[in-house]
């Protein structure tokens, strides 16, 4: 480089070396630092607390603490504004900027004990998202019904229609299997590895309901195909047991667990629906807000379903199996109905 | 550390708090996220080894189809669990982050920061189902039972690269979940609150003329440049000031000297254009003459 240099550099041999000014008082403080300095403390006291509460949860700090949080939050905020009108010391302003969105999160984000939330969510959240549901619940039941009447009457008309639609169902019951055979299935109790079945079933069930939501995002066309097929598969049944002419015994063992179970994959369709009407029919929303509006309700929906499948796999694991006697099946899965639908559409989800 | 990248602005959305004070949100990247969900897989894949290797060895160490029994509910639960309920639970948490978010500075966040519900982290997490785990094990399932068929595969690969690519097609960067439950991810890397420069700084005078050379773009440079402290930038800040203030330094290469000649500098230009920030000026850079 061909630059002459204003300046000596230390490597000149011929230059004195301790030409160093002998001033090494330190400067007042600018008032930008004066500023920093009176604030510090706050800052830090506010970075721990935050690091504590989120690293357990809120129940880490004492209520004196959690009282003094949102009063530091808002100190470090206003530092912030006042930082970036006075202040250029760009770390600091960093730093503060991500201070503040931390303590913005915790302060707004997800947050509170999680036993009141569980108890909102069934005093009130999960019946009025159902309730708000009940349109899209009625075609959902519309959808099951008519795929149960179509595999009903397809295997009626012919039984070679049956192993097509039931598939891998059937557990071992063909349209060559007698009657006894057919009806041993229904009746044949026992306890062995009854929570077995019940965890599996479970798991299973809940698989089929999420995948029955989820796909609503691709406008609710693979949910509506889901649901009809399990009517397909459930009138196939019927069919095959009223070829034998023992539907009643069927309808019977259905319905202990049935009607908690179907009603949760009608709903688990529905929130399917709604997300996908949302997705191809915003209305007035746009497309974005609509979906995520959408989603929410089918969300708080989906949890709940969950625990109907629960509840369902535990009546289907333990009760079915136990009780074998056909009018008190009747009465329990009856039962089972009026409650959700008093649950659902009585005054619980009507409440503010 | 906090080396200042230029923002890439096209990822920052301004939230306004209830205090009207305006906060940058730095909207993660699909790398990040991608790095993230792989560090989660990896975990969960691990914990559920991890898992059926231990039920494996109690079912093992205590005879008995009690125990068998037990440990296979077990097992299927957990796994039940694990599957549906590892990122829910980690995100409905205060910190709305799992762990492979965590090591990459990420966080969930509702959409234009309101209030982030349950709901939404459900129905995020919800339709991973059908993104991710979903042909994932169709993949599995058909090569464990029919060997290798081509199509399936084909097909679950189709399947993920819609979803997968997803992200790259919006502004946001937003996957199928978040666009179903209304949220962001979000950087909240971890910046420290590194230690006041100016009050290391040494009194040197300086001229009105020597500090009116440059702006707040040159001193937020220099403030990095004394930060980070490596020899070789700061002996070539220390010449280009010294050239363009017409100030003779004695200069040691990058050593002692040359920092603290900049740190008084920077203590000097920061008190000047601060001081005219409090009349309403602000001196963008070296080119502003106003």
């Amino acid at each position: 480089m061909a630059i002459s240099l204003p300046f000596r550099r230390k490597r000149d041999a011929h230059l004195p070396d301790d030409e160093r000014p002998p001033t090494t008082r330190r400067l007042d403080p600018l008032p930008s630092a004066k500023f920093r300095a009176e604030r510090e403390g706050d800052w830090r006291r506010l970075e721990e607390l935050l690091g504590r509460a989120e690293r357990r949860s809120a129940a880490a700090l004492t209520d004196e603490e959690l009282l003094a949080l949102p009063t530091l939050y808002r100190a470090t905020v206003s530092a912030l504004a006042v930082a970036r009108e006075t202040s250029l010391d760009r770390a600091l302003i960093d730093y503060l900027e991500g201070l503040s969105t931390r303590a913005y999160f915790f302060l707004y984000g997800v947050r509170g004990r999680i036993g009141p939330r569980v108890r909102q969510f069934f005093r009130h959240d999960w019946p009025a998202a159902v309730l708000a549901l009940w349109k899209e619940t009625l075609a959902s039941l519309l959808l099951l019904a008519a795929g149960t009447l179509a595999g009903y009457l397809l295997v009626r008309a012919d039984s070679g229609w049956f192993m097509a639609l039931a598939g891998g169902m059937s557990q071992g019951r063909t349209p060559d299997s007698s009657t006894q055979q057919l009806r041993d299935v229904l009746y044949k109790g026992g306890t062995d590895g009854l929570e077995l079945l019940a965890g599996f079933l479970f798991t299973n069930n809940a698989k089929v309901a999420l995948l029955c939501f989820a796909f609503g995002f691709l406008m609710a066309v693979p949910s509506t195909i889901l649901i009809l097929m399990n009517g397909l598969t459930l009138g196939a049944f019927l069919a095959l047991y009223a070829n034998h002419g023992i539907a009643g015994e069927l309808t019977g063992w259905l319905f202990v667990h049935g009607t908690t179970e179907l009603f949760a994959i009608v709903l688990a369709g529905a929130a399917g629906i709604r997300i996908g009407w949302a997705v191809a029919f915003p209305g007035r929303l746009s497309r974005m807000d609509g979906m995520a509006a959408a989603g929410k309700q089918a969300g708080t929906v989906m949890a709940g379903v969950v625990v109907m499948l629960f509840v369902a796999a535990l009546l289907e694991g333990f009760v079915r199996q136990l009780v074998t006697t056909e009018w008190l099946r009747f009465l329990i899965g009856g039962t089972m109905l009026a409650l959700w639908l008093a649950y659902f559409y009585g005054p619980a989800g009507r409440r503010p | 550390m906090s080396a200042r990248i230029p923002r890439e602005t096209k990822r920052v959305r301004m939230l306004v708090t209830p205090e009207g004070v305006p906060l940058p949100l730095e909207l993660a990247d699909a790398g990040q996220r991608a790095g993230a969900f792989l560090l989660d897989i990896l975990i969960l894949f691990g914990s559920i080894i991890a898992v059926t290797i231990f039920l494996f060895f109690v079912a093992k160490a205590v005879p008995g189809r009690a125990t068998d029994r037990a440990a296979i509910l077990l097992w299927t639960i957990g796994l039940f669990l694990l599957r549906n309920f590892y990122f829910t639970w980690f995100e409905a948490r205060p910190r709305g982050q799992t762990p492979g978010k965590r090591a990459l500075g990420l966080r969930v966040i509702a959409r234009h920061g309101g209030r982030l519900t349950l709901d939404s982290v459900i129905a995020r997490n919800a339709l991973r189902e059908v993104e991710a785990f979903l042909p994932i094990t169709l993949m599995i399932q058909t090569l464990a039972t029919q060997g290798y068929d081509t199509l399936i595969v084909l097909f679950g690969l189709g399947w993920t690269a819609i979803f997968l690519f997803l992200p790259l097609m919006n502004r946001d960067r937003l996957r199928a979940g978040d666009l179903l439950a209304g949220t962001w991810v979000i950087r909240v890397p971890k910046r420290p609150l590194l230690p006041e420069l100016s009050a290391h700084a040494e009194e040197t005078e300086f001229t009105d003329a020597e500090l009116d050379a440059y702006g707040v773009f040159e001193l937020e440079t220099l403030e990095q440049v004394i930060r980070q402290a490596h020899a070789p930038a700061v002996a070539t800040v220390t010449l280009t000031i010294c050239q363009r203030i017409g100030r003779q330094h004695w200069s040691d290469d990058g050593g002692e000297r040359d920092l603290a000649f900049l740190q008084a500098y920077y203590a000097a230009l920061r008190g000047r254009l601060e001081q005219k920030l409090l009349f309403g000026k602000r001196r963008a850079d070296k080119h502003d003459r106003t």
